[in-house]
């Protein structure tokens, strides 16, 4: 069997708290937002991965640790089994208390190591908000062309304009010769997030990392979006990682699931699988929430209590305990182990093991 | 090139159609065009050279005489034409405020942009600095360097003496002001895109953080041109400029020195004052209507015309 294109294991990003002159002269032990709390997924080429969640969940920590922007504190992205990341400078990472035990160095990985610039050809970010991720001050062709420049690639002028064409037309902006002279501010916010798409794809990359590409949009132009990523899925041949807080979009869009909570994964598997015949108690609350169309077929709804508890000091034992409806004393204590609802169906709940879900 | 001289066309032409409305900015321009103006045409606009001596019949010069025909401003204490210096002065005082003034907009902007963008040390370092130049009074130092440096007798002109240490103490309130404009910028989701293209720091900081500077570059180095242009004159008064090559300040220094004031000659030191006046005033009107119409926190571009703006996330599911 072949390694899968991305790999994630055992994913950690801790950000350091700052510390109060007080704190640090009483040499209070430091403080972290546990923002990414032990991940672990693969993506295969070609496949969707939604990545669902609550706000602050730590789904954008992960995308911006995926491509380079933030460091991990602890564990391995292998994209086509090399590791990436920055992670040869991360001999502090054991300065850093890991709930994992990674107290003290890691072993040297003797994994190949690929280039951040590599990466960075091969995997593309999009991010959440249209009106600003694109330069304000530059064009549509400058923008698109920004990736071929950076990278060296097309050196020539007709080669170039040809490439940006062709994205911007693969990304549904027609005919884009229109669009090249223009800025940002002159397009709706679809607009916007097609010139994203289509900058990303201009370097015909394998992975997409797609960071709530439609939330900051207009419901009505939501879809056309999220079936021009469909189409570049299919055509291009490109992954996805699928972020979004919406789990309406998912079953339309995605072949597998990652739900998570507080940082963590709690139920993962194929879609329809998960939608179906959700384990998790987080997971049906989530479901139970989605609008449905036709008002008799209403569900009972699950309205989850309290807030979400921030992620510094979280939770001992379950991390949704506090919020749970089925919670047990016992779900405070035991931090609820991977159980295997089927091959590829797995939740971390202890009361699936107790068949009571 | 071509769809660059395209779009350059089309930003002059949107410039211009906010700007003319602006009567405030139109005077500002106006006094800044007109004096540079001047001072380019100099030798054509003044009937004699500064230096030379009007004479009556009887070939005895013509000491403090009020404005005539044959001296429009009249003559100083040794019978040169006041109008002639003064446009010719004008030269001078544009000449050493521009040069003072580029020079503190380019260091100012250098260290802005590196302290804002690099952050942690870098960012200490030059603001150290930039803290121990703003707390020492700028007028006893100047006096001080521009003194030591002569003492030195280097043999640079004084002019050039003027114009370094103008510019190279004027630069720190542009350096604090784009510093914390490049914190912000640098936060921005494109910088972070940008990054996450592979894109390095050096096509960062000339693609995507001096486009959104330059405009405010620009409006500041119009109100520190006023600056430089007001304190050379200062210190041409206090009698360090060049006596050979008098600018506006001088002119003043020697009305002062030579007692116009006292034998009642207004017309020798009344244009020098009246022209600084006409510069600085036109440089901080142009300065401020360019600041307010170019500052990205003040008209945030990305917001614009676009009502969908509003549409914000959901909290997620509660
Ligand atoms: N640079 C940072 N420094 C400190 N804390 C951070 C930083 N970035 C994110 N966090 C914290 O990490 C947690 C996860 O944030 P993240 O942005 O990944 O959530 P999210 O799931 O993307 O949420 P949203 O739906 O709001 O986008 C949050 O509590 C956030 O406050
Ligand atoms: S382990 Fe307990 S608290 Fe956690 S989800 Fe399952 S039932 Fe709820
Ligand atoms: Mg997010």
């Amino acid at each position: 069997m072949t390694a899968p294109m991305l790999e994630v294991r055992n994913l950690y990003k801790y950000f350091p708290i700052r510390q109060s002159l007080t704190d640090l002269l009483r040499r209070k032990p430091a403080d972290y937002v546990k923002a990414v709390d032990g991940v672990s997924f693969t993506l295969e080429r070609g496949e969707v991965l939604a990545v669902v969640g609550e706000s602050g969940c730590g789904k954008t920590t992960i995308a911006r640790t995926l491509i380079g922007l933030e460091e991990q504190t602890d564990g391995e992205i292998l994209f086509h089994n090399e590791t990436v990341g920055a992670h040869e400078r991360r001999a502090r990472a054991g300065l850093v208390p890991l709930e994992s035990g990674g107290v003290g160095t890691r072993e040297q990985q003797v994994l190949p190591r690929m280039s951040m610039k590599r990466l960075r050809q091969q995997a593309q970010m999009i991010f959440q908000d249209p009106y600003e991720s694109l330069n304000p001050r530059a064009t549509i062709l400058e923008i698109v062309a920004e990736p071929l420049v950076v990278h060296g690639l097309a050196r020539g002028r007709e080669e170039r304009i040809a490439r940006v064409k062709t994205a911007l037309e693969e990304a549904g902006l027609r005919p884009a010769e229109d669009y090249f002279l223009r800025y940002p501010h002159e397009l709706s916010g679809g607009q916007r997030q097609r010139v994203v798409i289509a900058s990303a794809m201009v370097l015909q990359p394998e992975l997409l990392i797609a960071d709530e590409p439609v939330s900051m949009l207009d419901v009505s132009i939501r879809a056309e979006i999220l079936n021009l990523l469909r189409d570049l899925r299919q055509k291009r041949g490109v992954s996805i990682v699928f972020i979004t807080h919406d789990l309406s979009t998912v079953a339309y869009f995605a072949d597998r699931l990652a739900v998570m909570y507080l940082g963590r994964i709690v139920e993962t598997g194929p879609a329809r699988e998960v939608l179906a015949n959700p384990q998790h108690p987080y997971t049906r609350a989530l479901i139970s929430v989605i609008p449905v169309p036709n008002p008799r077929q209403r569900r009972e709804r699950v309205i989850l209590q309290g807030e979400t508890p921030n992620p510094i000091d979280l939770p001992t034992g379950c991390r949704f305990h506090p919020r749970c409806p089925i919670a047990t004393a016992e779900c405070g204590k035991i931090d609820p182990p991977w159980h295997a609802v089927s091959p590829t169906h797995q939740a971390a709940c202890l009361r699936i093991e107790q068949g009571t879900p | 090139m071509n769809e660059n001289w395209t779009l350059f066309k089309r930003n002059l032409a949107e410039f211009w159609k906010t700007f003319r409305k602006n009567r405030l900015g139109l005077l500002g321009a106006f006094l800044v065009i007109t004096s540079i103006l001047v001072a380019t045409f100099a030798p054509w606009l003044s009937p004699y050279s500064p230096s030379d001596i009007i004479r009556d019949e009887g070939g005895h010069g013509l000491t403090f005489a009020s404005p005539a025909v044959h001296a429009p401003l009249g003559t100083d204490d040794a019978g040169h034409d006041v109008w002639s210096q003064l446009v010719h002065g004008a030269r001078i005082s544009l000449m050493v405020g521009f040069m003072a003034g580029f020079i503190a907009m380019f260091v100012g902007s250098l260290f802005g942009i590196l302290a804002g963008y690099f952050g942690g040390a870098v960012d200490n370092l030059l603001m150290r600095i930039t803290d121990i130049l703003l707390v020492i009074p700028d007028l006893p130092l100047m006096l001080i360097l521009v003194a030591t440096i002569r003492q030195l007798d280097l043999k640079i002109s004084p002019l050039t003496v003027l114009i370094a240490v103008i510019g190279l103490l004027y630069w720190t309130s542009t350096a604090r002001l784009i510093r914390s404009q490049v914190l912000t910028i640098k936060e921005r989701q494109f910088v972070a895109r940008a990054r996450a293209i592979g894109a390095g720091h050096g096509h960062i900081i000339r693609k995507h953080i001096l486009p959104q500077i330059m405009p405010l570059i620009v409006a500041n180095t119009v109100l520190i041109l006023s600056t430089a242009i007001l304190v050379e004159s200062g210190l041409a008064f206090l009698g360090l400029g060049d006596p050979t090559k008098p600018s506006w300040g001088t002119m003043l220094n020697f009305a002062f020195d030579r007692s116009a004031v006292t034998n009642g000659a207004w017309w020798f030191y009344l244009p020098p004052g009246l022209a600084i006046v006409w510069v600085t005033l036109g440089c901080v009107l142009l300065g401020n209507v360019l600041e307010e119409m170019l500052n990205p926190r003040l008209t945030a571009h990305h917001l614009e015309g676009d009502q969908n703006m509003v549409t914000v996330p959901g909290k997620g599911v509660e």
